[in-house]
């Protein structure tokens, strides 16, 4: 009797946790990369289109904050094996953990953002970082009263060389003589979520003469934010509408859609008939980058400055003005 | 170089050995009482967590404060039960403060605060600002003397200016006081302390309790002055640092303000030369300059410190013989 019992509830446990097994299959997952979900930028921009897809279609979906590299084919396998599709990764260092799982499992879809992945069964979404920083540089250097305006990037890798590019273009062509200066917070991922670090290196450029300050470095950025909102200088926010963090002091933020990446995943990536693999690039013209205007910036940002860089818009977008791609030939020749 | 340049340098010099030299001053007070401490860095951390949420949620800065110094005492107490009472080993008691107040901040973040560990964003009263000195303003005209005064010494937060009054302060107390000679006695020769019939134990608790104290400002300063919030980690090494600077300085006051101003300097020296080009090398890669003040560290401490002997009851808790 007390056998049979047991017995029972072993097959009901096991029927149970099937069951469960079964609910899963086919939630979406998201993988948030090294700086948090919460960083007020890119994962958090992630983050956004996930809970949109979640409110608006009801549905359920998977997500993991990596705490550190290690964890990364660890993560992929483990949301794979459980049937989540499709699992979309945040994050350029992404490349060696998603070469090497994806093949493992042909029927799972993935999606990757900032990065290339040659696979049958991924997709790459890039975002043309260059284009929508080289209008915030404009804008800057529209804005700037020292002819000055600083960089802080966060890791130093070619993508955060990329924002600079664009941004020192854009300076530049607004105002050929303007002074640049460009510093990282780190080398390593921690750079990502160092804000006293990279506060520090905005004061410093701050005390060589920037007004402005353009941060591009996840969770760090909010110590530069920071900085330039205490000294009343301008900065400017990245990948996620970050205007409301200190109204009056944040000029415009880099938008990356990254939450639209996120979204758009959620809803085609998951049937693989209207999952497209292969490299997609979004930039100015299908608004995958941009520039942010809200209220809270709205006094800060003229009329002349928006029509100005919405010419600029428009001739990047035409071809007429070319912006350097640092990703061409890893460097940026001013 | 430029007056200006130079002192946005210096500046910037004591904005960043602030922390460094009140963790390596608390350390001090431990380390000469014979009790070796390799918490300062989870002491701060706790510390550093506690003041921000604390601050976050009343509103007030000076709240934070206490409860920054509160939880570091706490924890400071904590690790005293473990390697005085209980008699541990030092090392390791040190070690588990550190690992317990880095999983334990991010965890409670995240449950209280939901940001992924880090604590809401603190506004103005939330933190600390700079005060500006008085006649700042007015002498700022006075050629060289003046800027240096309204610059280099003015405008820094009030826990900058407790942090170096404090080396004074634990010069007289260490060296001209009653309790600084037993505590550097404990440190030397418990037995002979023991024998005079002062408690071993009581005079190491109470050396322990004023390193949690000042681990607690050091904290606070990471959260609620420099920075404004909490984020995962965010002391980032710099207890391992103070406790390099305290054996550079052969565990005495004076020389571990100098070897903390001089960590900071090299800091600022390398947040500063990041976009700038040098004469004849040109532009050196970043990497090269971040590395640049752990190198120098390595160079000094292997080449111009001499011999640092700590306290030679450190590290050993004390048995009364039976």
């Amino acid at each position: 009797m007390k056998f049979n019992k047991l017995s029972k509830a072993v097959v009901g446990g096991v029927a149970l946790s099937a069951m469960l097994a079964g609910a899963a299959f086919a939630d979406p997952a998201v993988i948030y990369d090294l700086g948090g979900k919460f960083d007020k930028s890119f994962n958090e921009a992630a983050y956004n289109g996930a809970v949109r897809w979640k409110e608006e279609t009801g549905g359920n979906f998977l997500e993991l904050e990596l705490q550190n590299d290690a964890q990364r084919e660890q993560a992929l396998r483990r949301f794979a094996s459980q049937g989540a599709n499709p699992i979309v990764m945040a994050g350029f260092m992404w490349t060696a953990a998603l070469e090497a799982v994806a093949p493992e499992f042909p029927d799972t879809n993935f999606v990757v953002i900032d990065t290339v992945v040659d696979q049958p069964n991924v997709q790459s979404i890039m975002f043309d970082e260059h284009t929508g920083s080289f209008l915030v540089g404009a804008l800057a250097a529209m804005k700037s009263e020292t002819g000055n305006v600083g960089f802080v990037g966060g890791m130093d890798v070619p993508l955060i060389h990329r924002f600079y590019c664009g941004y020192a273009y854009g300076a530049r062509a607004v105002n050929p003589d303007i002074e640049l200066q460009e510093a990282y917070t780190g080398t390593t991922p921690a750079a990502w979520n160092d804000p006293v670090t990279a506060g520090e290196l905005a004061k410093a450029q701050m005390d060589a003469g920037a007004d402005i300050v353009f941060a591009a470095a996840g969770g760090s950025g909010l110590g530069v934010l920071q900085a330039m909102a205490d000294a009343g200088k301008y900065s400017i926010g990245v990948d996620s509408n970050q205007n409301h963090l200190h109204p009056g002091s944040v000029l415009t933020s880099m938008l990356k859609r990254v939450d639209n990446a996120v979204y758009t995943a959620f809803v085609e990536a998951g049937d693989d008939a209207t999952f497209k693999p292969g490299r997609i690039d979004l930039g100015l013209a299908d608004e995958g980058v941009g520039y942010a205007l809200d209220e809270n910036n709205a006094d800060l940002i003229t009329d002349e400055m928006q029509t100005e860089v919405e010419e600029l818009k428009a001739g990047v977008i035409d071809g007429s003005i070319e912006v350097h791609d640092y990703y061409t030939d890893n460097a940026c020749p001013l | 170089m430029t007056l200006a340049v130079i002192l946005s340098t210096l500046d910037a010099t004591i904005r960043l050995s602030t922390p460094l030299l009140l963790a390596c001053l608390a350390g001090l007070y431990s380390e000469r009482s014979g009790v070796f401490d390799i918490g300062l860095e989870g002491k701060m951390l706790a510390a550093a967590f506690a003041a921000a949420a604390v601050a976050a949620v009343s509103g007030s800065m000076w709240l934070g404060l206490a409860a920054g110094m509160t939880v570091s005492l706490g924890t400071a107490l904590l690790q005293g039960l473990a390697a005085i009472t209980l008699k541990g080993n030092q090392l390791i008691a040190g070690v588990a403060i550190n690992m317990l107040a880095a999983g334990l901040t991010t965890f409670l973040g995240q449950t209280w605060f939901r940001q992924g560990g880090r604590t809401p964003a603190l506004g103005p009263g939330e933190r600390f600002e700079p005060v500006t000195l008085p006649l700042a303003r007015e002498l700022s005209g006075v050629p060289i003397l003046g800027p240096i005064y309204a610059d280099l010494v003015s405008g820094h937060y009030v826990l900058v200016y407790i942090a170096f009054i404090m080396v004074p302060v634990t010069a007289y107390v260490l060296y001209r006081t009653r309790f600084g000679l037993r505590v550097r006695a404990v440190g030397e020769n418990p037995k002979a302390v023991d024998t005079a019939g002062i408690s071993v134990t009581l005079m190491r608790y109470q050396a322990v309790i004023i390193t949690g104290l000042l681990c607690g400002i050091a904290g606070a300063y990471f959260s609620i002055a420099q920075g404004s919030g909490f984020g995962n980690n965010m002391t980032a090494g710099k207890g391992y640092i103070a406790l390099a600077a305290l054996i550079f300085a052969k565990w005495k006051p004076v020389p571990a303000m100098f070897t903390c101003l001089l960590f900071g300097f090299l800091d600022a020296l390398q947040i500063r030369l990041q976009s700038a080009r040098l004469p004849v090398i040109g532009e050196v890669p970043v990497q090269a300059i971040q590395a640049l003040p752990y190198v120098l560290t390595v160079v000094l401490l292997a080449g111009f410190i001499g011999k640092a002997v700590g306290p030679k009851a450190g590290g050993v808790a004390y048995t009364k013989e039976r």
